[in-house]
Parts: structure tokens; C-alpha cells; sequence
């Protein structure tokens, strides 16, 4: 199990457009890949619950992955944090 | 009529009323299993089908339009929303009725949000919902428009129906929308005319209808008079010949023809201005006026209220540095919940740094704000009013006492955020050598520095003519200005209206002027004299 640390920079928050490019990025790795923030959680493979936890910008979140392609998909996301998220 | 402005530009043309018919929940019992498989069979193809005709779509339209569209391609295909349609299909309720209850549950969820971004995602759930159940009554979109300069009307638009448009559409005007629902987003990547939340007027359009819509002014006009419409065709060439400009110069970096990089950046008040600054081309924003968040409320904006409008602001600015001006208001502005004294002369009186200075909670306030934001992006802080090295100490003091009580109560900041001032008032201009020792850099706020320097009020109309930026002595202390800060080794920038003036450009570039602050859309127009001019 991994588990990463990351800011949302986007100051609408986590919201459709982002989300949607990580259904679509975790969709590529067998892992379960779990969101949580806020107190709440969600399973990475629904935009409908990204969406409704309602993530701020500004606020942190944190990502679990588990599987046995884990090493790739937490590496996968951390670029997807680092290059694609800043444009949005 | 009068809506919410969306995306800029001015178009004429001809009304096409587009009605939304609405679908009904039946009501009807599945009798059996079979018939339970054939429904369930009957939402995957419609899924199926609805996913392919966007991904058709998405084929023949921009990257960022297709990124929209693929938001709608993923609700269609959410596991959560497979799961609850499927269960209501398995507890004998037809697949097209399944779709529209738990489409329905969705959009209450988002509607019922606290945040104009997360509400107008319920339009997006609403347009795949009606999606799937258009598939499933076999219906075609499309609409037969013959001609061209159609403007569309409507109750709402769905991002779907917003990307659909056909190329023939100038405008679109709707009843219901927000500036924050991705038919707006659309719009603006389009560049075409919308004004949405117009109300339950819009409704007396009919097909067929002459129109004006002002994008930018978020106005609707309904069979004008020749005079409104000769009116806004001149408008429109204006806009389009801006547009050209800025179409031409966008990308372009700000760069002399001998190879000097200038800075160009915007002075913004709101977070919709940021917006507007980036699309102009703003590499930053040299002032932030803090003004609006005193104004118009009943009591003193608190910290956190203040934190979020900061962080709002640097969050939006994607790294760009960012220039945050302090409280500047005085007795001409008079707030309900801070009375100031009727003042003879308001503009020599008790106003901006004057009044933080003496009403240190409302100063330490607004600084530990803007520090807690300042871990969002870059900041720089800037006092306003700066009269004396005197004056530049004591707010510097309280900048000092600040950090440390945000160091001790162990909140964030970042300790290394540079702190200048507007050069404003002749004193500050003639011993602009003292203050740059101590300040990190300079503003040259030419508005204020003019009628300080020329004895004239610029509010005065009677005297308007005397109000001139280009006075010699004007020029002589603003060249005296940024001689001593370049001596003294520290950015000098200009924000006040002659930073803005094409005319002005080449004489601040020859004066050694390397940082330009204006309103976003002069920045295409001096940037043109910029490439053209030379330093030396």
C-alpha cells in the first residue's frame, strides 16, 4: 500500500474536468485507488463520487493505492499532480 | 435586458428559440424478468450509443471543448450511476424512468451544494440524463436553421447542446445559467457572445426576432432602433479590431526591438478580473486593490473572509507574482462601518497608510491575511501613501510584529515576501534615494502623483485641462524615481493610468521603465509600441 499527500491548486477545487482526467488515469492500473479528504472518501473509479465529496481548492487530499501495479499508478500521479493539475 | 455577461463580443442577428421539451417518469411496473433483462439490455445500449455519438463529436472540436464533452462520456459511464440505475431497473421500473429518478437525485445533490461551481455542475448531470433518455426514444438532435447570424435563445443550454452549436450561431442568450456552468466555458473558448441568467423576460422572444447581445456588458436587446444598432456595429468592429491585436499578440513576449524584456502586468480588483488579465496576455499583477472587500458590507471583512480573497486571487494566477496593495480608502469613500470625519480636503487627509497606521487592528488584520495567503503563490506587499522613510518604518514595524505572532501561533507564511511602496506623493518621489534603501521595490502611482504634483484635484471637471501626466515636472520626478531605485538596485513598476497609455510607452522605456502595470486590455496596445520602440 502507498499513500501520497497532495495539494489541490485549482481554485475551484477538484472539479469536473480534473476529475475526470483521474477516473481516466486510474482506470489504466489494476490498483484500487482511494481518495480521501475532508473527512470523506472515495473509490477513484466514479467521477459522481470524486465530485461529491466537494473538494476546495486549496485543501489537501490524500490518495491510497493498492494492487500490484501500485508503484506505477502512485508514480503516474504524482506526475499527473505536478504537470497536468497547475493548467486546469 | 440585462443578464450575466459570460463571454465578451458583440453580435446582430436573428432569434432562434430553442424549447426544451420535457420528458415525464411513467410510472409504468416492469411484469417480469424478462422484461427487467431487456430494460437493463436497453440503458447499456443507450450508454453505449450516447458515449459514441460524443465521442464522435468530441472528434471534431477543440481540445478544450473536448474536455467537456468528456466529462459528460464519464457520468454517462459511472459505476455509481450503473449501479443505482440498474438496481431501479431490477425493482421493476423501465430503464427510461430509472435514468430520470436517478438523474434526478443527482442534480438535488449538486444543487444543494454551497458553491456556485458545484451547483452549475447539475446542468452537466441534467445533459447526460437527457441524453440517455433522447437515445432511448430515438430522437436526432439538430434543428434546421437556413441563413446565417442566427442568435439562440433559451431557457438553458446544456454543455452538451453549447459545443453542438452549429457554426451559423453569432450569440447565445439563455433564461437561467451562471458564469461559473461550462456553456459559459464554451462560449468563451469559442469567442462567441452569451449572456445567461436573463429571466423569465427572455421569454417573450419569438422566432425570427432581431437582437443585440453585448457579452461583455451582459445586455440583451429585443427589435432595437436603427440608432441602438448603428451603435453597437461601431462596437463591434471596435471589439474586433481589439481582438486582432490581441489575437496577434498574445504570445508574443513583451520585447523591445533592441532585445529588452519588459514586464507587462495587470491591476486587478476581483478574481473575474485575474481571469480576464491571463486572457489579455498580464505576466502578473502589479496591484491588487483590496478596496471592494471593505466595501459594500455592514462591518469590517474578518481574516479568514480576507484569506480566502487572497488565496482565491494567487491560486488563480498559476505562479505569476502578484502585487498586493493595502487598504486604500479615505473620506471620500466612506465605509458604514468606519465613519471618518467629513474632511475639507479628503485627498490631503486621513486616508490609505494614514489610517493603518493609527487603526493598527484593521492593518494587522489585512497583513496577517495576505501572509497566510502568501504560501499559495507569490506575493508581494505594498503600502500605499508613503510619505516619508518615517512612515515606511512604522509599517514595516508592524509587518515585523505580525510574522512573529503567525510564527508563534504556528500558522504559514512566507517570510521572504518583498515589501514596497507607491511612489504617490512628491515627498516620497524627491527622497525616493532614502526610501529605496528600505523599501524592495517601487510603484509609481502616476494618478495621484499628478494631482499632487500639479495642485490639481482630478475629480474637478472645471480644471480637467490642467491635468496633464505629461508636465514636465511630472516626467522629471517619475525619470528621478526610477534612476534612484535601479541606483539602489530594486524593480521599479508603474501602475497608475499613464503605465496604460500607448503615447506614454516609448518615453517610460526611455526613462528606464521595465515594469508596466495597466488595466488588462491596455496591455495588447502597449505591447505593439513595445516591440516597436528601442531602449537606446
Amino acid at each position: 500500500m502507498i499513500t501520497k499527500e497532495y495539494m489541490i491548486l485549482a481554485p475551484e477545487g477538484m472539479h469536473a474536468r480534473p476529475a475526470t482526467a483521474m477516473v481516466k488515469l486510474a482506470r489504466k492500473y489494476q490498483s484500487t485507488i482511494l481518495l480521501k479528504a475532508g473527512g470523506k472518501e472515495a473509490r477513484l473509479n466514479s467521477l459522481l463520487n470524486i465530485l461529491s465529496m466537494h473538494i476546495k481548492g486549496g485543501s489537501p487530499v490524500t490518495l491510497v493505492f493498492e494492487g500490484i501495479d501500485e508503484g506505477g499508478a502512485a508514480a503516474a500521479f504524482d506526475l499527473f499532480f505536478a504537470q497536468n493539475l497547475k493548467d486546469w | 435586458m440585462k443578464g450575466i455577461g459570460v463571454s465578451p463580443g458583440i453580435a446582430i442577428g436573428r432569434a432562434w428559440v430553442l424549447r426544451s421539451k420535457k420528458a415525464r417518469v411513467s410510472g409504468v411496473l416492469l411484469a417480469d424478468e424478462d422484461a427487467v433483462e431487456r430494460e437493463i439490455g436497453i440503458y447499456r445500449i443507450a450508454v453505449a450509443s450516447a458515449v459514441a455519438s460524443l465521442e464522435a463529436m468530441m472528434g471534431k472540436v477543440g481540445k478544450a471543448e473536448a474536455e467537456i464533452l468528456e466529462v459528460q462520456v464519464e457520468l454517462l459511464r459511472d459505476p455509481q450511476m450503473e449501479e443505482d440505475v440498474v438496481a431501479m431497473i431490477t425493482g421493476r421500473m423501465p430503464a427510461k424512468d430509472a435514468v430520470l429518478k436517478v438523474t434526478e437525485q443527482l442534480v438535488q445533490i449538486f444543487v444543494n451544494m454551497d458553491d456556485d461551481y458545484m451547483r452549475a455542475r447539475a446542468a452537466d448531470m441534467q445533459d447526460a440524463g437527457m441524453r440517455l433518455v433522447k437515445v432511448m426514444d430515438g430522437e436526432e438532435d439538430g434543428a434546421g436553421m437556413v441563413g446565417g447570424d442566427w442568435i439562440v435563445i433559451a431557457e438553458d443550454l446544456s454543455p452538451s447542446e453549447t459545443v453542438g452549436l452549429d457554426h451559423r450561431v453569432q450569440a447565445f442568450a439563455t433564461q437561467m445559467g451562471g458564469a461559473t456552468s461550462h456553456a459559459a466555458i464554451v462560449a468563451r473558448l469559442r469567442g462567441l457572445p452569451a449572456v445567461v441568467g436573463c429571466g423569465s423576460d427572455l421569454g417573450i422572444v419569438a422566432n425570427g426576432d432581431l437582437l443585440v447581445v453585448d457579452g461583455e456588458m451582459g445586455v440583451v436587446f429585443v427589435n432595437p432602433d436603427d440608432e441602438v444598432i448603428d451603435i453597437y456595429r461601431s462596437k463591434k468592429e471596435t471589439y474586433a479590431e481589439r481582438q486582432q491585436l490581441l489575437l496577434r499578440l498574445k504570445d508574443r513576449e513583451a520585447m523591445t526591438a533592441d532585445g529588452i524584456r519588459i514586464q507587462l502586468l495587470a491591476n486587478i480588483a476581483t478574481a473575474r478580473d485575474m481571469e480576464q488579465a491571463l486572457e489579455q496576455g498580464a505576466e502578473g499583477v502589479g496591484l491588487l486593490r483590496t478596496e471592494l472587500l471593505f466595501m459594500d458590507r455592514e462591518r469590517l471583512p474578518t481574516e479568514d473572509e480576507q484569506l480566502d480573497f487572497y488565496k482565491d486571487i494567487l491560486l488563480r494566477s498559476g505562479g505569476r507574482a502578484v502585487t498586493i496593495r493595502t487598504l486604500d480608502i479615505g473620506g471620500d469613500k466612506p465605509l458604514p462601518y468606519l465613519p471618518l470625519p467629513k474632511e475639507a480636503n479628503p485627498f490631503l487627509g486621513y486616508r490609505a497608510i494614514r489610517i493603518c497606521l493609527d487603526r493598527t487592528d484593521i492593518f494587522k488584520t489585512q497583513l496577517r491575511a495576505i501572509l497566510r495567503a502568501s504560501v499559495f503563490g507569490k506575493c508581494r506587499l505594498m503600502f500605499p501613501m508613503i510619505g516619508s522613510v518615517q512612515e515606511l518604518r512604522q509599517a514595516k514595524d508592524i509587518v515585523a510584529i505580525v510574522k512573529e505572532e503567525l510564527t508563534a501561533s504556528g500558522a504559514a507564511f512566507d517570510p521572504g515576501v518583498p515589501v514596497g511602496i507607491m511612489i504617490e506623493i512628491p515627498s516620497a518621489a524627491l527622497t525616493a534615494d532614502l526610501l529605496a534603501k528600505e523599501a524592495d521595490f517601487f510603484s509609481i502611482g502616476t494618478n495621484d502623483l499628478v494631482q499632487y504634483v500639479l495642485a490639481v484635484d482630478r475629480m474637478n471637471e472645471k480644471i480637467a485641462a490642467l491635468y496633464d501626466p505629461f508636465h514636465p515636472a511630472v516626467l522629471r520626478l517619475i525619470r528621478e524615481v526610477i534612476g534612484q531605485g535601479h541606483r539602489q538596485g530594486i524593480p521599479v513598476g508603474m501602475c497608475g493610468e499613464l503605465a496604460g497609455d500607448p503615447q506614454a510607452t516609448e518615453l517610460l522605456l526611455e526613462m528606464g521603465l521595465r515594469e508596466f502595470s495597466m488595466a488588462a486590455v491596455s496591455i495588447p496596445a502597449v505591447k505593439e509600441v513595445i516591440l516597436q520602440s528601442k531602449c537606446i
